[in-house]
């Protein structure tokens, strides 16, 4: 799993990179005579309704899919690993007001708290990187909690504690660290969590707005030509589920390498 | 048992409330003037001046806050901006539509998760396993506004033989369940799989089987009967992903529930409208998790609140 997610991963980075090179067409380029044509040669994956190479716009949409995924995910980890280590550290009043922080944020299923915000601020790529980084560090902040908890009364952090160490440095060198591969397991997992989010906002409207190529826009402005021109929905989706396919993968095979016996028990 | 459940519900309290003030700020996170927002640039000063005063926006915080909160002790979610019709009325209308296809979704789900999951488990370690496994987290990678085109591109477009959208016949339900169950039972199947390998290892079951019993008895009297627990509050917490996932399905198949009345409230503005379906699916979501983990200290004594 780890190989295979790595292989797409890899694959998708350097074709969000290379893509400029990867086709002639500019994304952004109409050739309306064209529209709606389906795959040929020269279109591999054809043209959208305004005559556009839909692999040019895919091959667009990549990069600010990866923007997406890693800006939230590098937000979400940073705020929810120093909440949730400060909470699991210092306990007391900041930590319940964290805790409770969590259970109402974790009250709103799924993406909804996204749409309620993006709905509210309008739809722009910027908030919806807001949007999915305030419901984003709650699971990181959970987590390191839960660690930071396990681990502050072991010998080794109290006898650094016994040394006069500070607190940032103890959390910094002795604490945080123990949390460190269950986060970069649900890093990898929330790559692919806000990647589909970003895709699912875009297609309710919420999202990136057109012209800029994104992949959940594409998909939107497919639905009024699924019966006559469906490759407008099939490419741009399938590059969604192949690049979060490589991500749960590769979640799932660092969770195995993190966990061994959670693999030797064949947990799913 | 009284005591867990006394302390579970208190705790939702706290939970509910901190919704409610979210939910209720939400409004004042509208760039600019909201009223102006809502009504778009060309209204006049006196409209807006009226609908400011008719949601309560000009009068201070707190006491909007207090009003929001003896409102919806009430049941009084406001009034929708577009066609002045009571919000939870609003609401209540397009409710039965969201729970026919959550818990059609729901059944998709089970039917296909279980079989696959069992299957996995008594196959674990071979390509049967891995086969099923693999299919899991492909169903888990497919979006579900990817997968609902393709089956109207499939079933409706192509065979004709399903409606692509709209609701009234068992026929119209059937894509849309497909489209919100699939994700679910990719879910569900992973988990069943786990639960069902960790049971067949139990001593139990190798005693079962030393007593004659038959490997298929084995595997559905005692090993599936008792990893039914996990699967059960697996069922019940996912029905807030089944509940954001009919946000996105309804408005695919323009499936008139509550979801897509969300999505057509943003679209015209219309934010008590937008803040009421918020709410509502926020509170039952609680209200299901509440239940779930009720039903899964009933299910099992060992399970208490601490």
């Amino acid at each position: 799993m780890l190989k295979t997610g790595s292989i797409i991963v890899c694959a998708a980075v350097l074709a969000a990179i290379a893509g400029p090179w990867m086709t002639p067409f500019d994304p952004a380029a109409q050739l309306l005579p064209m529209r709606l044509a389906g795959p040929t040669a020269a279109h591999l994956f054809g043209l959208d309704e305004l005559g556009r190479d839909i692999l040019a716009r895919v091959l667009a949409g990549a990069r600010i899919s990866l923007l997406v995924g890693l800006t939230v995910v590098t937000i979400s980890a940073s705020a929810g690993t120093l909440l949730g280590a400060l909470a699991g550290y210092f306990g007391g009043l900041f930590d319940d007001a964290i805790s409770r922080l969590i259970d109402i944020l974790l009250a709103f299923p799924g993406l909804l708290l996204a749409i309620a915000l993006v709905a509210m601020l309008g739809p722009s790529l910027g908030n919806v990187l807001f949007a999915l980084s305030i419901i984003g560090w709650v699971g990181y902040a959970r987590l390191v909690r839960g660690q930071v908890l396990r681990v502050r009364e072991l010998e080794y952090v109290q006898a650094a504690r016994a040394q006069g160490a500070t607190v940032v440095r103890i959390l910094w060198h002795h604490v945080v660290p123990s949390a460190l591969p269950a986060v970069a397991v649900q890093a990898t997992l929330g790559m692919a969590g806000a990647i589909t989010g970003e895709a699912a906002l875009s297609f309710l409207g919420l999202g990136v707005q057109p012209p800029t190529p994104s992949w959940g826009t594409m998909l939107n402005g497919g639905r009024a030509h699924l019966m006559d021109a469906p490759h407008l929905t099939i490419f741009p989706g399938l590059a969604i589920a192949i690049l979060v396919l490589g991500f749960n993968f590769l979640g799932d095979g660092l969770r195995d390498l993190a966990d061994p016996k959670r693999a030797e028990r064949g947990d799913a | 048992m009284a005591r867990y459940l006394v302390r579970r519900l208190l705790f939702t309290v706290p939970v509910l409330l901190g919704v409610a003030t979210l939910v209720f700020s939400l409004i004042h996170l509208v760039p600019g003037d909201p009223v102006q927002s809502m009504l778009g640039e060309g209204a006049s000063p006196q409209d807006v001046a009226e609908t400011r005063a008719r949601l309560g926006l000009d009068r201070p915080l707190l006491v909007q806050y207090a009003g929001f909160l003896r409102g919806l002790a009430s049941g009084d979610l406001g009034t929708s901006l577009r066609t002045n019709q009571s919000v939870a009325r609003a609401i209540g209308e397009r409710m039965p539509a969201t729970f026919e296809l959550a818990f059609a979704a729901m059944a998709v789900a089970v039917l296909i998760a279980l079989p696959l999951g069992i299957l996995a488990a008594v196959r674990a370690r071979t390509a049967t396993d891995v086969a099923a496994t693999t299919l899991a987290l492909v169903g888990i990678s497919i979006p579900n506004f990817w997968l609902g085109p393709l089956l109207a591109i499939a079933f409706a477009v192509g065979l004709g033989w399903l409606p692509v959208s709209g609701r009234g016949t068992l026929a119209h339900l059937v894509l849309p369940a497909i489209t919100l169950g699939a994700p679910l039972a990719a879910v569900l199947a992973r988990m069943t799989r786990t639960s069902v390998i960790e049971e067949l290892n139990e001593l139990y079951v190798l005693a079962a089987r030393a007593r004659g019993v038959s490997r298929l008895r084995a595997i559905v009297r005692h090993a599936f009967r008792n990893s039914l627990i996990p699967i059960v509050t697996v069922i019940g917490l996912q029905f807030g992903a089944v509940l954001t996932g009919a946000v996105i399905t309804e408005t695919i198949f323009a499936w008139p529930g509550v979801g897509r009345l969300l999505i057509q409230s943003i679209s015209f503005r219309d934010y008590p409208l937008v803040q009421g379906c918020i709410l509502l699916i926020a509170v039952t979501y609680v209200s299901m998790n509440l239940l779930t983990d009720l039903l899964y200290g009933l299910l099992d004594p060992r399970i208490r609140y601490d």
